[in-house]
């Protein structure tokens, strides 16, 4: 289920906000096009992202896919848990695995974001081009 | 007649030629412009396996070879002794004749050989983790500046002077083009390093071969917060405290001295190690050990994702095809020797070299260059050229010390290994006692 | 027969594997405590326990002389036993390069005709012998294109352009060289879209890295028109000749306007690949990038053979003169070819990857159904409907015990399976493996499950490649 309180980008970032500040993960549909995730590269404390530039890697065997910062802030905490055992992006994208949090600069960023039954419309046409 | 490396006849190919739906093989060339295709090819005529045996055998014999010589260069390339077991392991096809272990089912011999070297290089530099190899000494310590660039973020690499020139050379060539600094320092003098470089490179035993302090260089490049990267002699390695143990962050060194011909200086094998933070800026391939779907203990190629087939890029390396057999070769005459036999050899080659240093030192006008601890080379200062001697040595069938008089005056980089009789050393002393 | 052991497990203390001479000279005083090193633990086993635990070994590998090995783009042809026995030739190997040119005039002549035969070959002007692998003989081109244009005050060029289609040392190379790269994407053909192309060619251009035949194993038609379109913008043509096999003897690279051009001894001139190297990739160049070569080359002057540098050298790539006993083998084998003989490598080889195409095109999609030249290409796209992916039937040819194909490669090709027989398969090699092909493609089908859980007949199953990534185990560790 896609969390009705989340924002999501097209290239499959989530942001949970809480005022001024946001968790940050890859969705569902992320982790299940990456496959077995064996490895997660994140930011550290203190660094600076921008909305829709480079945040992370995250590795499966045999690829490297990057994400990009769901909005412009401050990284403030990194989830050690997605480091230590990165199969639980794999098991709970949404819940345990978050990745990263934000103190977010411009909280009007948010409204170039997709809510979930947007993103759920923008995923099922993915896969129904990904079939055909 | 046909080739014995095509099967196919011309039978054979009339019918393969019919079933592609073609008459001439030309028509499967037909995407080539036709003014491209069937060039004129200025090639000599081949020769059949008696003669080229022959020929090569005549070429060969044009080369002065270290079986009948006495050999005194060293200087990255030694001639050691190469026991039997070695090559009848290497000349197995099944090693000789695999591609790249991609297909971990149908490649478990060289994954595991690789694996069993990566651990053997582990013991010998005392570090955490080795790739399964580099193409020699001079290309690894150039991936090893590259790599301590990307970890540090900075962009400045300095190299002791007492470094092996030609490694300089090869880090010069793979740095120049990449933004980064390159600086030469004199030893001797106190390295102070700023807070904008990446690592201090040394050598251990160094070029001249004397020991520096390797702990003093490795709090050096620390107190900047830059990695020390050792370049290590394999065999020092068997007799002396491990760079790891001094608290070097990058190790690499030449192989080729470890069960390999020196083969007129190539194929050789650089061999690259490091801590095992380090792991994911590694330069190479790596073998890990897994499990089977039934749960039996397996090889794989692993960790990947760093390397130019799948990062492109932003690969660690570029680097590909490596040196598997020499890696092989270098780890099966580690197990042949094990631990002992490796030590035993090194203070061969101590003792031996120590012994020729204090003979030859006592002849008149000459003189060891340097009152330092030493292993197994050493810089000797002749009364007259190094180029004039050994020309006079090579026509008593020996092949003197390296020319270093660009370096020290009139100086002579000897070397001595356990191949070295104690009469081969005592002609030398003789011959070179004429000047 | 499988190996649950590695060598510490069989190491018991007082074993050895050789037996050494004794010291012959008098011993001198060891350096002091504090130097020497007390824990070097290292595996000691017998010399019968070594030889059979790497007979073992060698048992678990499939080689070029086991079968059939059509990994595409890796040219996995038959090696000569002749070349194994004339490299270990004490003249060859018990040489060392820093011995006076005089006392080697036999390896430099050797090097001499080598890069007289290569030029020849590529239809250049003047080859350097030194990198130690196709991808050290990129570095030296795009080294070389770098200090050419520096040379000539051009200094607006950075940027690389490199085909969608290219191997990843390609855009890797360019990268350590400091070059932006820029991918150019190919058409419907698998051929350079050309319009595409002329749109990014610009002063800012350095180069293109064009593989020729293409790693979709295809000819671009092209050709003239990009040689033409490239040196129009003032930038070089530089070759990757990773895959020359299916032009040796037929085509010349000089002849289609490249400019440089590396070659792999490793792999279109029959030397042997070792589990991985060593290799060879020597670098062919035009007049004008003839003083960048990377030093050394061997001339020749009067009667004797020497190492020189070339005036604007772009330098060193290794500490010696490049792989010298890979390049005997492959001076041997073009000797024994004679120009005759390398045209038949060429066709032979041309022939048996269309002969393959053309009988496996009703199984496996062919994305690109025209003519190839060395190696075809399929993708997985109708086994993928039945949910069998390019994996499974790779693993699955390993039970009827043939080296798969290159697998995932090209990436632009979804599910690739690359397949390169190479000159030196017999017909009948060909039809079995052909026959082996189709019954995978019947129980794709039928028996879905046999695939998904092959290969069934090798000394392990299906490595679990997820737990060895998560949980890197790269080494043994022994203590004493």
């Amino acid at each position: 289920m896609t969390p009705k309180n989340y924002k999501f980008t097209k290239e499959h970032e989530w942001i949970c906000p809480d005022g001024n500040k946001g968790t940050v993960g890859i969705t569902d549909y992320a982790q299940h096009e990456l496959g077995d995730i064996v490895y997660v590269d994140l930011p550290s404390p203190g660094a600076k992202v921008a909305q829709f530039k480079r945040m992370c890697e995250i590795e499966s065997v045999k690829a490297v896919a990057e994400f990009f910062a769901p909005a412009s802030g401050t990284i403030t905490e990194v989830n050690q848990a997605a480091i230590d055992e990165p199969k639980i992006i794999n098991e709970d994208p949404y819940g345990k695995a978050w990745l990263v949090k934000i103190e977010i600069s411009d909280p009007a960023e948010l409204n170039n974001l997709m809510n979930s039954d947007q993103y759920d419309v923008y995923t099922a046409k993915l896969t129904k081009e990904m079939k055909e | 007649m046909s080739s014995p490396y095509v099967p196919n006849v011309d039978a054979d190919r009339q019918e393969m030629l019919k079933a592609i739906g073609v008459s001439t093989v030309d028509e499967l060339f037909k995407d080539v412009p036709k003014k491209f295709l069937n060039a004129e090819f200025k090639l000599p005529p081949p020769l059949s396996e008696l003669e080229l045996k022959e020929k090569l055998r005549q070429i060969a014999s044009k080369n002065v070879n270290t079986e009948e010589y006495a050999c005194f260069l060293g200087a990255g390339f030694y001639q050691h002794f190469i026991p039997s077991v070695i090559h009848h392991v290497t000349g197995r096809s099944e090693f000789y004749t695999a591609y790249t272990p991609y297909q971990a089912e149908a490649s478990q011999g060289t994954l595991q050989s690789i694996y069993e070297y990566q651990s053997m290089i582990c013991q010998l530099t005392g570090m955490e983790i080795s790739n399964a190899s580099m193409y020699e000494c001079g290309s690894a310590a150039a991936e090893a500046a590259l790599m301590a660039c990307r970890i540090t973020k900075r962009n400045k690499v300095v190299v002791l002077s007492t470094v092996n020139p030609r490694y300089y050379e090869v880090i010069s060539t793979y740095t120049r083009e990449h933004g980064i600094e390159l600086e030469r320092v004199d030893a001797a003098s106190a390295v102070k390093l700023g807070q904008d470089y990446a690592c201090l490179i040394v050598q251990y035993p160094t070029f001249l071969g004397y020991f520096e302090d390797l702990g003093s260089s490795v709090q050096t490049a620390h107190e900047s917060g830059a990695l020390l990267v050792a370049i290590a002699s394999p065999f020092a390695l068997a007799m002396y405290k491990s760079p790891g143990s001094y608290g070097a962050d990058i190790v690499v060194g030449e192989g080729q001295a470890l069960g390999n011909p020196m083969s007129f200086g190539g194929p050789g094998l650089g061999f690259f190690a490091c801590r095992n933070e380090y792991l994911r800026q590694m330069p190479g391939r790596l073998v890990g050990k897994t499990v089977d779907s039934d749960g039996q203990p397996g090889f794989v190629l692993t960790i990947s994702t760093r390397e130019q087939h799948i990062k492109r890029e932003r690969a660690t390396s570029n680097i590909c095809t490596n040196e598997g057999l020499v890696a092989l070769a270098t780890m099966v005459y580690i197990a042949t020797l094990g631990e002992q036999g490796l030590r035993h050899v090194a203070e061969l080659c101590y003792h031996k070299a120590h012994y020729a240093e204090k003979e030859l030192s006592k002849l008149k006008g000459y003189s060891s260059a340097f009152n330092k601890p030493f292993f197994n080379e050493f810089v000797l200062r002749c009364p007259r050229e190094p180029r004039l001697i050994n020309e006079a040595l090579f026509e008593q069938k020996i092949i003197g010390g390296l020319d270093i008089s660009n370096i020290i005056p009139n100086g002579m980089l000897i070397c001595v290994t356990e191949v070295n009789t104690k009469a081969d050393i005592d002609r030398l002393v003789k011959a070179a006692a004429r000047f | 027969m499988r190996h649950h052991y590695v060598l510490p497990d069989i190491s018991k203390p007082g074993k050895i594997g050789c037996s050494l001479p004794a010291l012959d000279v008098p011993a001198s005083d060891l350096p002091s405590k504090d130097a020497l090193r007390q824990d070097l633990a290292l595996p000691q086993v017998s010399e019968v326990e070594l030889i059979r635990y790497f007979t073992d070994l060698s048992r678990l590998n499939y080689g070029l002389d086991t079968g059939f090995y059509p990994l595409g783009s890796c040219t996995m042809k038959y090696n000569p036993k002749l070349h194994e026995d004339v490299a270990v030739l004490s003249g060859f190997t018990s040489v060392h390069p820093y011995q006076p040119d005089k006392s080697v005039q036999g390896a430099l002549q050797l090097m001499f005709e080598l890069q007289g035969l290569l030029t020849e070959i590529t239809g250049m002007n003047m080859t350097s012998l030194s990198p130690m692998g196709g991808a050290q003989g990129e570095l030296a081109n795009i080294l070389m294109l770098k200090a050419y244009f520096r040379d000539k005050k051009d200094l607006k060029r950075k940027r690389i352009l490199v085909p969608d289609t290219a191997h990843g040392t390609n855009p890797a190379t360019a990268a350590m060289c400091g070059f932006e790269i820029t991918a150019v994407p190919s058409d419907a053909d698998g051929n350079l879209d050309l319009e595409k192309l002329k749109s990014m060619l610009n002063d800012e251009v350095i180069a293109i890295t064009l593989t020729m035949p293409t790693t979709l194993g295809l000819f671009d038609p092209h050709i003239e028109e990009i040689n033409q379109l490239v040196h129009k913008c003032g930038a070089l043509l530089c070759g990757d000749g990773a895959n020359l096999n299916s032009l040796i003897g037929k085509v010349k690279f000089g002849d289609m306007g490249f400019d440089c051009v590396q070659l792999n001894l490793h792999k279109t001139f029959s030397t042997p690949h070792g589990g991985g190297g060593p290799g060879s990739g020597p670098v062919c160049v035009k007049e004008h990038l003839a003083d960048f070569l990377p030093s050394p080359i061997v001339a020749k002057q009067g009667d004797a053979y020497t190492f020189m540098t070339p005036s604007k050298s772009v330098g060193r790539l290794g500490s010696a003169y490049g792989n010298f006993g890979v390049i005997v083998k492959a001076y041997a084998y073009i000797l024994s070819l004679g120009a005759a003989g390398m045209k038949q490598v060429s066709e032979n080889a041309v022939i048996n990857a269309n002969y393959i195409k053309e009988k496996l095109k009703d199984s496996y999609y062919l994305p690109y159904d025209r003519t190839c030249m060395h190696e075809v290409i399929f993708a997985e796209k109708w086994q993928k409907a039945v949910g069998i992916s390019t994996m499974d039937v790779a693993k699955r040819l390993l039970d009827y015990g043939f080296h798969p194909p290159t697998v995932y490669f090209p990436l632009v090709v979804e599910g690739a399976l690359m397949i390169e027989p190479t000159e030196t398969e017999s017909k009948e090699t060909l039809d079995a493996f052909i026959e082996a092909m189709k019954t995978i493609a019947k129980e794709a089908k039928e028996n879905p499950d046999i695939l998904h859980s092959a290969p069934h007949n090798t000394p392990v199953k299906r490595l679990d490649e997820v737990a060895a990534a998560r949980k890197p185990d790269l080494r043994w560790k022994m203590t004493k």
